[in-house]
C-alpha cells in the first residue's frame, strides 16, 4: 500500500488563494462539465454519473447514481445539497464550500440537468459566516455569468438555486430533520418508512438530498467520464474521498486521497499526510468516520480506506473524518465528551435519544469524576442495548432517526476495548489521567 | 401521504385485508394504523403520544412492536406504520418487551416521581404502564432535570415542565385540530419544554382538550388543580348543556360539589372534544360560598383577583378581566350564587316563604291574569336550559292547562321557530361532508365552539366554504369565498349569491358601495354552480348579528332554501336546549314533537283535553304586549333575564316595570328577577337532573344527575305539576319518567323513544330523531383514547334504567297512540315569513352606522360570571368601526366614542377593525360596559321595533 498518485478530483483548485472566485474557476476549467452536461442526454449524465460508482460522501455511502435512477421513476421535483457538516472533527465539506463554491454549484448544475430539476436548495451550516458570503457570492456570480438562472448558456434548461442557511442544529444535518428544516419547521426527522426523501421529500415531493462533496466530484466525473472515475479505488469504493484528519497525529488537516489503495496507517503516519504521532506517544485506538462510529484499535490501522473494509471490520468510513487518540488520552473522557454531545443535540423529538443521551451523560460524567460504579458499566451497555438493540454495527435502532445508534457507539466502544480504564476511574474514584 | 394528515379511525369501507398478528391471523384494513388493527383484535400495544382523532408522530417509541421486512424482523412504531397485506408483527417477543421496558424507564429518567402530590395520580397513564410494562425499579440515580414549575400557559392552564414527557399531544391539538398553533416545542434534547410563543399566550377557547389528553401530570387546569383525587370521584355520563351542539361529557363529583367534565368521544357529535366554556363553566352549578355581606374594600380592590366571586359581583354582571366594576346589591337572598328558596315579594323584597306559599302567590297571579284577560294574557319566555321531559310539562301547563301559546324559548335571539324545525335538516356530520358549507351565521367559533372544530376539519380537508357573516371569522381563512354582511344585507347577498344580478345592483345603491367583492361572489357562484339545485350543499343557518332582526336572516334562508332545493340545514341556535324546547312545543305556533298548532290542535286536545286557539306571540311580542296597554299581564320567565337575553333591553325594561305580575323560574340570581319578579320559584340546574336533550341535529342524548340540587330548588318539571296543582288542574304525572313515557306517545317526532332505546349501547352517540331517520347508530363505546378518559369504564349510564313489564310496553304504546286518532304530521317545507312579502330594511343614509353585535363566548350570561375561572376571560366592550369610518370622526384605535341610537347610548373605547364593512361598526353581545352598563350593554342600543339599528359616532370630550 502506499499514497497513490491519483488525480485531485475536489482539491484540485485548493492551492490557488482566489480559489473561490468565478475567474479562477473559470481559468481553471470550470463550468467547462456543465457546458459538455448540457449537450448530452439528463439519462446520458445520469448513466455517467451511474458509472462512476460515485458513493455518497455524507455518511451513509449510498450509490449517488442509484439515488437517482431509482428517482427516476417518478418526476423529482428538488434537489437539495446538504452542507449542514457539524459534527466534532468533521470539516472537510467545510473546505470546499469556503475555497471552491463553484465546484460544487457546478455538481448541483449538472445534477439538477440530470434529473431535470428547476428548483435545487443549498443547505448551509448556519455557522459557516465565510462558506455562507462565498457560496451566495458564488452563487450571484454565476447568475451573472448566465450559469444558473434561466436558460443556461442557451441550453433551454433552467435552475433556481437557493442557498439557505441552517439555525444552528446538528440534527439538521440528518436529511429528513433537513428537509423540515428548509420547509420553516422544527428540525425533527421524520420516520422512514415512509418519509424517504425520495417518495416524500421537500413539501412532500420527490426529492434528491446529496452531501456536498458527492457534489463537487460531479463536474470531474462529467468531464473525466464515469469510467475514469471507477478505475480509481476498488470495489464499491471508487474515486478519491476527502479525510478529515484530527487529533494526536503531526499535521492535522484534509487530504483528498484515492479509495482502498490508501491505508488507515498511510493516513496517520506518511510523513506528506498525518506525519506520525504527536509526542512521541504511541496510538492507542482511532474513530475511522466521524464520532458516531465504534472506535478501532491499532490493530484495524492497515485496514484500508475503503467504505466496505472497514464497514466489515465493524465500523464505517462515515463522514471521512478520522480521529486519532494517543496514550494519552483517557477514554472515559473521550467518550464522554462526545456522549456530551450528542446529550446537546439530540433533537428531543423521540424518547430513548432525548432521555438515553442526557442518562448515559450523566453516567459518564460521574464515572470520569470519580463517582462511578462498577454496575455502572453494565448499565451503561444496557441503556446503549435500550437505544440501539445489540448495540453492534450497522445498528439496529429504537429511536426514529440515526442519532440515536449513534450515541452508544463511543460509549460501548470504550467499554469493550478499555473496560479496564473504566474501572480504574471507578477503583481509584478519579481520572488517572488528570 | 403527508406527516400532517393521516386517517386515524378506521374507515370501515375500506378493503380488508390480513396480518398476522402474534401468531394470529387478524382482518385489518387498508390505511388503518398497525396499532389500531391490533386493538380492534384485541390486542392493546401501550402507548403515550398516539391519539386517535390526530395524526400520529410515532415519538414516544412505546408502541414499538417488530415487524417482519425483507431484512428481518425490525422494531417499528405501531401507531406509524399502516398495515400491509400478510404483514408479520409480534407484540410481545423479548425484543419488543425490552424495547418498551426500556422506553419506559427512559420516560421515568427525568420524570419527578411526585405521584402523591401530582393531579395525575391515579389516573395516569405513565403510572398505569409502569405498573404493567416497566421495569420495577429505577436504575436511575442522577440528578433529575430542573424547570421553574408550575408556569401558567394560559388563564386556565399550568404547565408542569418536569413532568412532561414531550408526547406532542397538547401542541399537535393546538394546531391540528383548534388551528391554533400557539404552543409548541423549544429546546433541544432532554431540555425540549412545551412553550407559547413570547408574546402571544395560550388563549385558546380550547385548551381544557390539551389537559384531558395530557397522559400525564403535565398540563393541569387551574379549576381542579388539587381539588380531588381521581379515586375519591364519582362520575356519570351526561351531555353538555352550555351550548347546543350537544357534546358528551363525563361528569365527575365529589362530596356533592362538581370538580370537573371530560368529554368523551362521540363520534358524529364532538370527537372527544370541549370548548373551555363548557368543560369549566360547572363552577357556576356549585356557587361557591358566598361572603353574604362583601367589605366596601373588597369591592374597590378591582386589581385583585376576587375568587370566588361575591354574589353581589355574580349579581351586577359588571366583570371584565378579572375587574369587578358592578355597584353592589343587596346579596343577603342568595346562597352559593344560586337561588334555593322560593320567595315572594313583598313590600318590594323578595322574602323567603315556604314552597305551598311561592306556589299558591304564583297561581293567584296567573289566575288573576287569566281570569282578567283570558288565556292569553298569560305568557312564558325561557326554557333553552330545561330538560325535554321538563319542557315537555311546561309546554303542557302552558299550552294545555293555561291554555295560551305566548310561549317562546327563544329571546328574541333566535330564529322563526316554524323555520327552524321545517327546514330539511342536516347533522354534524353530513355538513362536515358537504362538498360545498355554506354558513349564514356569526363566528361559530365563538357560538357553537366544537361544531367549529368539526367544521374547521372539514373545511380543511375537501370541503368548500362560502361564508356569509358581518364580520371576519375564526373560519374566513378557510374559506373559499367570504360574502361580508351588512346589517339588513343578507336577503340581497343570498340573491346575489344564488345567481340574481339584480340583487347584486341593489348592493350597490348603499352609499358606501356593496360590501361584496366581485371576484369572491363570482368564486362563490362558481361553487354553487357546480351543485345543481344545491344537492349535497348543507347550510349552517345562526343568526349573524343580533342586532338586526331574525325575521332579516330568516328571509334570506327562505331566498336559499328556494333556490337550493337539493339542499340541507343545520341550525346554529346557541342556547343549551333550545331544539328540545322548540321540539316540546315552547315557541308560539308549536306543539311537542315538532308540530305545527293547526296539524296538531285536534292530537294535543285529545292527549291533554285542550290546546291553544290561536296562534301566540314570541318574546318580543310578548314584551311589547306587556308594555303596551293591552294582552300579556302576567309573565312566566323559565330561566330567562329579559334584562339581559333580550336585544332590546329598553324594551325589556318598559315590559318588565309595567308592574304586571312576574313569576321567576331560577336557578340563579338575575337582574330581571331581582328587580322586577313578584314569584321566585328555585330549580335545579344542568348536572342536577336527570333526562335528555336535543341538540343541532335534532339528535337525543341523555343528561345524567350528577349532585343534589342545593337548597329547596326542585327540578323544573316538578314545579309545572305542582303549579298545575295549585291551579287546580292535574298534570297527570309524578316523575320524570312518567313525562318521559308521555312524551315519545304523543310528541310525533318522539315517537319510539323507548327507556330501552336510550339505554341501548347504539344510543352512546345519542338518538337521531325521528327514530330511523338518520344514521346507523355505533355499537361501540370502548373510549377511542383511553388515556383521555381514564376510568371511563366506569362512567355510571344513569338516567331512568329500562324497565321490564313497564305499564308502558309497546303494545300499551301502541293503543294509546291509538286512541288519539292519527298523528300529525311533522314540520316540514319552509314556511312564508309573516306579511307574506319578505323584511323590509329601510336603506342606509350617508351619516348613520348600522350596527352589528355578535357574540362572544365569554359573556355575561349566569355560566361565566357564576365561574370564578371564566369572568376574567371577558373581553373588554369596545366599538370596532373600518378605519374609514373612524376616520372621518377624526378618532383613532383608544379614543372613547360615544355610540348613540334611537334607544340609548353608550361609551367605548374605538377599536379600527378593516374587517367591519365601511357603514357598520360592531359592538360584542352581551358583554358588559362599566358600572354604567352592566350585563348586555350594546343592549342599551339595539331597537327591536326595526329590523337594524341606526347608531351615530360622537367624539366624547
Amino acid at each position: 500500500m502506499a499514497i497513490t498518485d491519483a488525480p485531485k478530483i475536489v482539491t484540485a483548485r485548493l492551492g490557488y488563494t482566489d480559489s473561490h472566485t468565478l475567474e479562477r474557476y473559470l481559468a481553471t476549467g470550470g463550468y467547462e462539465g456543465l457546458r459538455k452536461a448540457l449537450t448530452m442526454t439528463p439519462e446520458a449524465v445520469a448513466h455517467e454519473v451511474d458509472t462512476a460508482s460515485l458513493l455518497g460522501r455524507g455518511g451513509a455511502g449510498f450509490p449517488a447514481g442509484r439515488k437517482w435512477s431509482m428517482l427516476r421513476k417518478t418526476a423529482i421535483t428538488y434537489l437539495v445539497v446538504n452542507g449542514d457538516e457539524s459534527e466534532p472533527a468533521t470539516f472537510k465539506d467545510h473546505l470546499l464550500i469556503e475555497r471552491d463554491p463553484h465546484q460544487i454549484l457546478e455538481g448541483v448544475l449538472i445534477s439538477a440537468y440530470a434529473l431535470q430539476v428547476t428548483q435545487a436548495f443549498i443547505y448551509l451550516r448556519g455557522e459557516f459566516a465565510l462558506g455562507l458570503e462565498r457560496l451566495q457570492e458564488a452563487v450571484n456570480d454565476a447568475y451573472a455569468h448566465g450559469a444558473v438562472g434561466a436558460d443556461i448558456f442557451g441550453s433551454g434548461f433552467s435552475l433556481d438555486v437557493v442557498v439557505h442557511p441552517g439555525a444552528g442544529a446538528y440534527i439538521c444535518g440528518e436529511e429528513t430533520a433537513l428537509l423540515e428544516s428548509l420547509e420553516g419547521k422544527r428540525g425533527f426527522p421524520r420516520i422512514k418508512p415512509p418519509f424517504f426523501p425520495a417518495v416524500y421529500g421537500l413539501y412532500n415531493e420527490p426529492t434528491v438530498v446529496n452531501n456536498v462533496e458527492t457534489m463537487a466530484n460531479i463536474p470531474w466525473i462529467i468531464t473525466n467520464g464515469g469510467a475514469a472515475f471507477a478505475a480509481l479505488g476498488a470495489g464499491r469504493s471508487a474515486g478519491t474521498r476527502l479525510f478529515a484528519l484530527a487529533g494526536h497525529v503531526r499535521n492535522p488537516g484534509t487530504y483528498e486521497l484515492e479509495m482502498v489503495k490508501t491505508t488507515f496507517r498511510d493516513l496517520i503516519y506518511a510523513p506528506v499526510l498525518g506525519g506520525g504521532i504527536t509526542g512521541g506517544n504511541t496510538l492507542k485506538a482511532f474513530i475511522p468516520g466521524g464520532v458516531s462510529a465504534p472506535w478501532f484499535g491499532p490493530d484495524k490501522v492497515d485496514l484500508p480506506l475503503g467504505q466496505d473494509e472497514v464497514g466489515e471490520a465493524g465500523s464505517m468510513l462515515g463522514s471521512g473524518s478520522v480521529v486519532v487518540m494517543d496514550s494519552s488520552t483517557c477514554m472515559v473522557r473521550a467518550a464522554w465528551r462526545i456522549t456530551k454531545f450528542f446529550a446537546r443535540e439530540s433533537c428531543g423529538q423521540c424518547t430513548p435519544c432525548r432521555e438515553g443521551a442526557g442518562w448515559l451523560e450523566r453516567i459518564m460524567y460521574r464515572i470520569e469524576n470519580g463517582d462511578g460504579r462498577e454496575e455502572d458499566l453494565d448499565l451503561l451497555m444496557d441503556l446503549c442495548d435500550n437505544i440501539s438493540p445489540g448495540v453492534a454495527w450497522p445498528p439496529q435502532q429504537t429511536t426514529i432517526c440515526v442519532l440515536g445508534p449513534s450515541i452508544p457507539s463511543s460509549i460501548a466502544s470504550g467499554i469493550r476495548m478499555f473496560r479496564d480504564e473504566f474501572l480504574v476511574h471507578v477503583k481509584d474514584g478519579g481520572c488517572p489521567f488528570d | 401521504m403527508s406527516r400532517t394528515g393521516g386517517a386515524p379511525l378506521t374507515d370501515e369501507s375500506a378493503e380488508e385485508l390480513t396480518i398476522t398478528l402474534d401468531g394470529r391471523t387478524v382482518v385489518a384494513r387498508t390505511g388503518e394504523l398497525l396499532i389500531a388493527a391490533a386493538e380492534r383484535a384485541g390486542t392493546y400495544i401501550p402507548r403515550f403520544c398516539y391519539h386517535p382523532r390526530m395524526a400520529p408522530v410515532g415519538m414516544c417509541r412505546m408502541c414499538l412492536v417488530e415487524v417482519d421486512s425483507p431484512r428481518g424482523a425490525t422494531l417499528q412504531p405501531a401507531c406509524f406504520i399502516p398495515v400491509a397485506d400478510g404483514m408479520v408483527v409480534g407484540t410481545t417477543s423479548e425484543k419488543v418487551k425490552k424495547a418498551q421496558d426500556g422506553v419506559l424507564e427512559f420516560l421515568l429518567a427525568n420524570h419527578p416521581l411526585d405521584c402523591p402530590i401530582c393531579d395525575k395520580g391515579g389516573e395516569c397513564p405513565l403510572q398505569d404502564q409502569t405498573l404493567a410494562y416497566g421495569p420495577g425499579e429505577s436504575r436511575f440515580v442522577e440528578e433529575k432535570r430542573h424547570f421553574e414549575k408550575p408556569i401558567a400557559i394560559s388563564d386556565l392552564v399550568l404547565l408542569d415542565r418536569e413532568r412532561c414527557i414531550q408526547c406532542a399531544r397538547c401542541t399537535r391539538f393546538a394546531s391540528e385540530v383548534a388551528g391554533e398553533a400557539q404552543i409548541d416545542f423549544a429546546g433541544r434534547g432532554e431540555l425540549v419544554e412545551v412553550a407559547t410563543f413570547p408574546t402571544e399566550p395560550f388563549s385558546s377557547y380550547f385548551s381544557g382538550n390539551t389537559v384531558q389528553i395530557c397522559p400525564v401530570g403535565a398540563l393541569t387546569a387551574t379549576p381542579y388543580r388539587f381539588t380531588a383525587r381521581p379515586w375519591d370521584l364519582d362520575q356519570v355520563e351526561s351531555t353538555c348543556t352550555t351550548c347546543s351542539v350537544g357534546c358528551r361529557v363525563a361528569v365527575q363529583s365529589s362530596s356533592n360539589r362538581l370538580t370537573r367534565l371530560l368529554g368523551i368521544d362521540s363520534d358524529p357529535v364532538n370527537h372527544g372534544w370541549l370548548c373551555d366554556k363548557g368543560r369549566f363553566a360547572y363552577e357556576s352549578v356549585n356557587g361557591d360560598e358566598i361572603d353574604a355581606s362583601p367589605t366596601e374594600a373588597a369591592l374597590a380592590d378591582v386589581e385583585v383577583d376576587v375568587a370566588p366571586a361575591t354574589a353581589a359581583q355574580v349579581v351586577s354582571l359588571g366583570v371584565s378581566r378579572g375587574q369587578f366594576m358592578g355597584e353592589a346589591h343587596e346579596t343577603g337572598r342568595f346562597e352559593h350564587g344560586r337561588l334555593v328558596e322560593p320567595r315572594v315579594r313583598k313590600s318590594g323584597e323578595l322574602v323567603p316563604v315556604s314552597w305551598g306559599e311561592a306556589l299558591a302567590a304564583a297561581a293567584a297571579g296567573l289566575e288573576g291574569a287569566r281570569d282578567a284577560g283570558g288565556p292569553s294574557a298569560v305568557a312564558v319566555i325561557g326554557g333553552a336550559r330545561l330538560t325535554n321531559e321538563s319542557a315537555y310539562a311546561w309546554a303542557k301547563l302552558a299550552k294545555g292547562i293555561i291554555g295560551t301559546d305566548s310561549v317562546d324559548a327563544q329571546l328574541g335571539d333566535g330564529l322563526p321557530a316554524e323555520l327552524v324545525l321545517g327546514l330539511p335538516r342536516a347533522t354534524i356530520d353530513a355538513a362536515c361532508a358537504a362538498p360545498l358549507l355554506i354558513t349564514l351565521a356569526g363566528d361559530l367559533r365563538e357560538e357553537l365552539p366544537v361544531l367549529f372544530l368539526r367544521l374547521r376539519e372539514a373545511v380543511t380537508g375537501s370541503t368548500s366554504l362560502i361564508e356569509m357573516a358581518p364580520t371576519p371569522t375564526a373560519l374566513t381563512a378557510l374559506a373559499t369565498a367570504s360574502l361580508p354582511l351588512r346589517p339588513g344585507e343578507a336577503p340581497l347577498v343570498a340573491r346575489a349569491l344564488c345567481g340574481d344580478d339584480a340583487a347584486v345592483t341593489e348592493l350597490t345603491t348603499h352609499p358606501e358601495g356593496s360590501a361584496i367583492d366581485d371576484a369572491a361572489l363570482n368564486v362563490a357562484r362558481q361553487a354553487l354552480a357546480g351543485r345543481p339545485g344545491g344537492e349535497g350543499v348543507v347550510v349552517v343557518l345562526g343568526r349573524p348579528s343580533y342586532a338586526e332582526s331574525g325575521d332579516v336572516v330568516a328571509e334570506a334562508a327562505r331566498v336559499l332554501a328556494r333556490a337550493l332545493p337539493g339542499a340541507t340545514f343545520l341550525p346554529a341556535l346557541r342556547r343549551g336546549n333550545v331544539f328540545g324546547a322548540l321540539d316540546m312545543g315552547l315557541a308560539p305556533g308549536l306543539l311537542p314533537g315538532r308540530v305545527g298548532l293547526e296539524s296538531g290542535r285536534q292530537w294535543f286536545t285529545a292527549a291533554w283535553g285542550a290546546a291553544p286557539e290561536a296562534t301566540g306571540l314570541d318574546t318580543a311580542a310578548i314584551l311589547s304586549s306587556m308594555a303596551g296597554a293591552a294582552g300579556v299581564t302576567a309573565l312566566i320567565l323559565l330561566g330567562a333575564d329579559p334584562l339581559s337575553d333580550f336585544p332590546d333591553r329598553a324594551a325589556a325594561r318598559q315590559a318588565l316595570s309595567a308592574g304586571h305580575f312576574v313569576v321567576a323560574v331560577t336557578g340563579h340570581p338575575s337582574e330581571s328577577v331581582d328587580a322586577y319578579a313578584d314569584v321566585v320559584l328555585p330549580c335545579s340546574v344542568a348536572h342536577e337532573r336527570p333526562g335528555t336533550s336535543t341538540n343541532i341535529e335534532g339528535r337525543v342524548s341523555r343528561l345524567g344527575q350528577k349532585l343534589t340540587a342545593p337548597g329547596f330548588a326542585w327540578p323544573d318539571w316538578m314545579i309545572a305539576t305542582e303549579l298545575a296543582a295549585a291551579l287546580g288542574a292535574d298534570l297527570g304525572v309524578s316523575s320524570a319518567n312518567d313525562l318521559a313515557d308521555e312524551l315519545r306517545v304523543t310528541a310525533p317526532a318522539y315517537f319510539g323513544l323507548t327507556p330501552a332505546v336510550l339505554h341501548s349501547s347504539a344510543a352512546h352517540d345519542g338518538i337521531l330523531l325521528p327514530i330511523g331517520a338518520g344514521d346507523a347508530p355505533r355499537a361501540d363505546v370502548e373510549p377511542i383514547d383511553p388515556i383521555a378518559l381514564p376510568g371511563v369504564e366506569s362512567v355510571e349510564q344513569q338516567g331512568a334504567p329500562p324497565r321490564s313489564g313497564s305499564a308502558m310496553g309497546d303494545g300499551v304504546v301502541q293503543d294509546r297512540i291509538a286512541t288519539l286518532g292519527s298523528p300529525p304530521a311533522l314540520l316540514a317545507g319552509v314556511p312564508a315569513s309573516e306579511g307574506g312579502d319578505g323584511v323590509h330594511v329601510p336603506p342606509a343614509d350617508n351619516y348613520a352606522l348600522r350596527l352589528v353585535s355578535t357574540r362572544r363566548l365569554y359573556d355575561a350570561g349566569s355560566s361565566v360570571t357564576g365561574s370564578p375561572s371564566l369572568t376574567p376571560l371577558v373581553p373588554p366592550l369596545v366599538v370596532r368601526a373600518n378605519p374609514y369610518d373612524l376616520d372621518r370622526l377624526g378618532a383613532t384605535t383608544g379614543d372613547q366614542v360615544r355610540v348613540r341610537s334611537a334607544r340609548g347610548d353608550l361609551v367605548l373605547p374605538a377599536q379600527a377593525d378593516d374587517g367591519v364593512p365601511r357603514g357598520a361598526v360592531a359592538i360584542d353581545f352581551n358583554v358588559p360596559a362599566g358600572p354604567e352598563a352592566p350585563g348586555n350593554a350594546v343592549a342599551i342600543l339595539i331597537d327591536s321595533r326595526s329590523p337594524v339599528t341606526d347608531v351615530r359616532l360622537e367624539s366624547v370630550g
